[in-house]
């Protein structure tokens, strides 16, 4: 998701991306000095993250999934993985965790280069993945600092029921939030916590507006290769902060712009020529071959006009935003809501919104391994909405940070050929 | 560990009967016991649930016949199951839907699955498309342990779970019915700790494979009828006359969701190994104690407090005070184990990510571990077979691992 630090190649830097670029700078210059400045840090994950109380706690947050992206995009997750597996986890689970095990026995270099600080607490928010559970289990053997524990019932049937909602209400209020003060040294002031929680709403506004112009044609944004890098601050330390605002606000107004030119996204090779295809994707990308794995895509048109994964760390185009007016109500329905924590016949419902919606020629299921969470049902997935909505749907496999499950070749092939399939389909349509 | 063993099978055996009838109710793959039971009580609901663990109480209590679903193991050819399925997940969601697509649940008026990883719990939805005639619910169990909170969630939870199924036709719930229940399920349990007792102080009496067929054989009867087949087996072995092996006395851990074949357990004896407690059949064990059935109680919180307080540390739930591996170290010592040996599904995320942390507290306390992966489809077991051979071995040898 914070994919500015390892950002190579985009050719054209937008306002927007240089504010990012900063906004990321800065923090991991504030965890850099934390133990100096006495600022406590909590470990916690994307989906799920309760940002707006780290933040109105005056601590900072530290993401290992984002940590373990990185680590994937610069060239080191093989490394960190093989250290874990010497350790003795094994081949078969989440290469994330590995990932992060492996970079914390390498001494916790951080993205950025400086040691992240470790943990004063590691704020568990149990949402839409198994392996979180056992990640800060595993983490809380290393670091041996508190752990707490917030459980998100899981939605079968995609909505939030007021059992859910109240168990998640009373463990904030009961458990989490006390932790919290306690390690923060302070009492949560709810008017701050109702400030930051009114700046997650613009942001999260203008997110579903960039979101929503995928809706032209030609797409000014790719919603996946390019949407990791528009999720960045919302998904991870700034939601809820005025930078995080003022940086969706540039961001709308230069996607307006670039729809008032009718332009069509950038690429890892500059600004899209042509939009040939419009296609979906259903599944978290693969980051050791990141621009190689988007380039499959960019030198052939394909523009990604929605997709799941940028919905992990916050569903916002169905209408959910944080609301100060009901503090704890919300930050628990924003931890109901994530996409992973969405019962599988939710999750094609809304893949098949995206299609219809978003005018889709077609859709892309990446498989990683390392996912049970996203990946075990994928496969009826595909074929139900290529039954519901006729429209064909390609399936490739790979994993998130592990190179040795990145065959590109492979890859390569499949895609071609979908892409060949797809052509065919549309010249048939346009005869 | 000079320990005596007797020869399971044998035609003297006076236990053979009781092992056949639980042989033949584990590997009936068409259910044959639930249609008959179906017969008998029309009005009553079949309700199959995923492991590992849920309040067979409660659907007792509401007039169904709770029926455990472990896959298909090493009996079916998966042809359907694989194409739902890429090759890096575990096997027992193949079979499932490799038996669930060839009509062979469809004796199910329901099934529940409890939140015990993201592979079942994908699975509810992927049996909510499929079937959408049966009733499938997902339960969420509580990760929250205070009584207060998770409690309390999770009494809701299962009033939700009854309403559901009294809307398919079930008996509405009341407090009588439930105590009684659980009240059943407590004798059941008793029976089972006098059992495991046996087999831990005189493994050669009961074999883990013995154990194994007679508490799942328990999955697919109604709890009295188990129990019944329990304490006939108990007073049985107590007949048998044993006979003397050398064995290393161990624990196996991981195998909680997808079993091992029956003959994979065999090959761990054979190989040397007395196995003293297994969590192949946790679900039927997970309360470790009485559940609270006084008059002055409500059933259903004395139900949610079995769970939150007794119930037993694995894989899937959240340990948050204690040391990781803690039970596990506290149980070698307790029943006098040599050892541990990890037994995982292959890709099974719960059992490996929990392992490095139980090696640790063995590595700890000193306790020798070995581990391997398994299918419910393995075949060969030449591999195995040698590597609990050279473990029982080192451990008798030198008292750890070599
Ligand atoms: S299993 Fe999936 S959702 Fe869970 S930590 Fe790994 S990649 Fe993330
Ligand atoms: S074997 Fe493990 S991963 Fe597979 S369904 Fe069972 S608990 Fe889940």
């Amino acid at each position: 998701m914070n994919l500015q630090q390892t950002e190579p190649s985009i050719t054209r830097k937008d306002d927007s991306q240089e504010k990012q670029k900063r906004m990321i700078a800065g923090h991991f210059d504030r965890l850099a000095c934390a133990q100096e400045t006495g600022q406590k840090v909590v470990y916690t994950f994307v989906p799920g993250n309760l940002t707006e109380l780290i933040g109105a706690l005056g601590m900072l947050p530290v993401l290992p999934e984002i940590n373990a992206l990185q680590s994937g995009m610069r060239g080191k997750s093989a490394g960190y993985i093989a250290e874990a597996e010497k350790a003795g986890h094994s081949e078969d689970v989440c290469t994330y965790v590995k990932c992060d095990i492996g970079m914390l026995k390498s001494g916790n270099i951080g993205p950025t280069g400086t040691r992240l600080p470790p943990p004063d607490l590691l704020l568990l928010s149990y949402t839409g993945c198994f392996t979180f559970l056992k990640w800060f289990e595993l983490l809380r053997e290393e670091y041996k600092c508190p752990v707490v524990m917030l459980h998100v019932p899981y939605q079968p049937d995609g909505h939030i029921t007021d059992e859910m909602r109240t168990y998640v209400v009373n463990q904030l209020r009961t458990e989490v939030i006390p932790t919290m003060e306690r390690i923060a040294g302070r009492t949560l002031d709810e008017d701050v916590l109702k400030q930051w929680l009114d700046r997650s709403r613009l942001a999260e506004d203008d997110l579903v507006a960039v979101w929503e112009s995928a809706r032209h044609r030609p797409s000014p944004i790719d919603g996946y290769f390019g949407g990791v890098y528009y999720i960045g601050p919302i998904f991870s330390a700034f939601r809820g902060t005025d930078a995080a605002v003022d940086y969706y606000r540039s961001l709308r107004l230069e996607i307006e712009e670039r729809i008032a030119r009718g332009e069509g996204p950038m690429t890892p090779d500059g600004p899209a020529t042509r939009e040939r295809y419009r296609l979906v994707i259903e599944g978290p990308p693969n980051w050791t071959s990141f621009h190689d794995f988007w380039r499959m895509f960019s030198r052939e048109g394909a523009t990604v006009v929605a997709s799941t994964y940028t919905r992990v760390g916050g569903l916002y185009d169905t209408g959910f935003r944080h609301d100060s007016a009901r503090p704890l109500e919300s930050l628990a329905e924003y931890c109901l809501g994530c996409y992973t924590n969405l019962g599988l016949p939710s999750r094609i419902a809304l893949l098949e919104r995206y299609i219809r919606d978003y005018q889709a020629d077609g859709f892309i299921i990446n498989s990683v391994k390392s996912c049970n969470s996203f990946s075990a049902g994928q496969l009826l997935i595909l074929r139900e909405l290529e039954r519901r909505t006729g429209v064909p749907g390609g399936f490739i496999e790979s994993d998130l940070v592990d190179p040795r499950y990145f065959g590109k070749a492979n890859i390569e092939n499949r895609l071609q050929s979908y892409l060949q399939m797809l052509d065919a389909n549309l010249q048939r349509r346009s005869a | 560990m000079n320990t005596v063993h007797d020869t399971p099978g044998r035609s003297d055996d006076p236990a053979a009967p009781l092992l056949a009838r639980a042989q033949t109710l584990v590997t009936d793959l068409s259910l044959s016991s639930v249609h008959a039971w179906k017969t008998q009580h029309p009005d009553g609901l079949i309700v199959g649930y995923m492991p590992i663990y849920i309040p067979r109480p409660l659907l007792e209590a509401l007039g169904c016949l709770p029926v455990s679903l472990f896959g298909g193991g090493d009996q079916v050819d998966i042809i359907k199951g694989d194409s739902y399925f890429q090759s890096y997940i575990c096997h027992i969601p193949r079979s499932t839907i490799e038996l669930l697509q060839s009509h062979r649940y469809d004796v199910l008026d329901a099934v529940l699955f409890p939140s015990i990883c993201d592979v079942i719990r994908n699975l509810s939805g992927m049996w909510k498309l499929l079937h959408p005639q049966q009733l499938a619910e997902y339960v969420d169990l509580p990760q929250n342990f205070s009584p207060d909170i998770g409690g309390r969630f999770y009494r809701l939870e299962m009033q939700r779970i009854a309403s559901a199924l009294t809307s398919r036709g079930a008996r509405p719930l009341t407090d009588d019915a439930l105590r009684e229940a659980c009240a059943r399920e407590n004798v059941r349990r008793a029976a089972i700790r006098d059992m495991d007792a046996i087999r831990a102080r005189q493994p050669w009496r009961i074999a883990a494979s013995e154990a194994y067929l007679i508490i799942r054989a328990g999955g697919v009867l109604d709890t009295v009828e188990h129990t019944e087949l329990i304490r006939a087996f108990t007073a049985a072995v107590a007949e048998r006359k044993p006979r003397i092996y050398d064995n290393v006395r161990v624990i196996v851990v991981g195998s909680f969701c997808e079993q091992p074949p029956i003959d994979l357990i065999r090959t761990l004896e054979k190989a040397g190994c007395d196995i003293l407690d297994d969590d192949f059949q946790l679900g039927l064990r997970l309360i470790e104690g009485d559940i609270d059935t006084s008059p002055n109680q409500d059933p259903l919180s004395a139900l949610a407090a079995a769970f939150i307080d007794h119930g037993a540390a694995t894989a899937s739930r959240y340990i948050a005070d204690c040391e990781k591996g803690a039970a596990l170290v506290h149980k070698v010592r307790t029943l006098g184990a040599d050892g541990v040996i990890f037994a995982a599904a292959s890709f099974c995320d719960p059992a490996l990510l929990d392992q490095p942390m139980l090696e640790a507290a063995l590595d700890r306390a000193d306790i020798p571990y070995t581990a391997f992966k398994f299918s419910e489809n393995t075949g060969q077991f030449q591999v195995i077979r040698e590597q609990a051979g050279a473990f029982s071995d080192s451990v008798k040898l030198w008292g750890k691992v070599a």
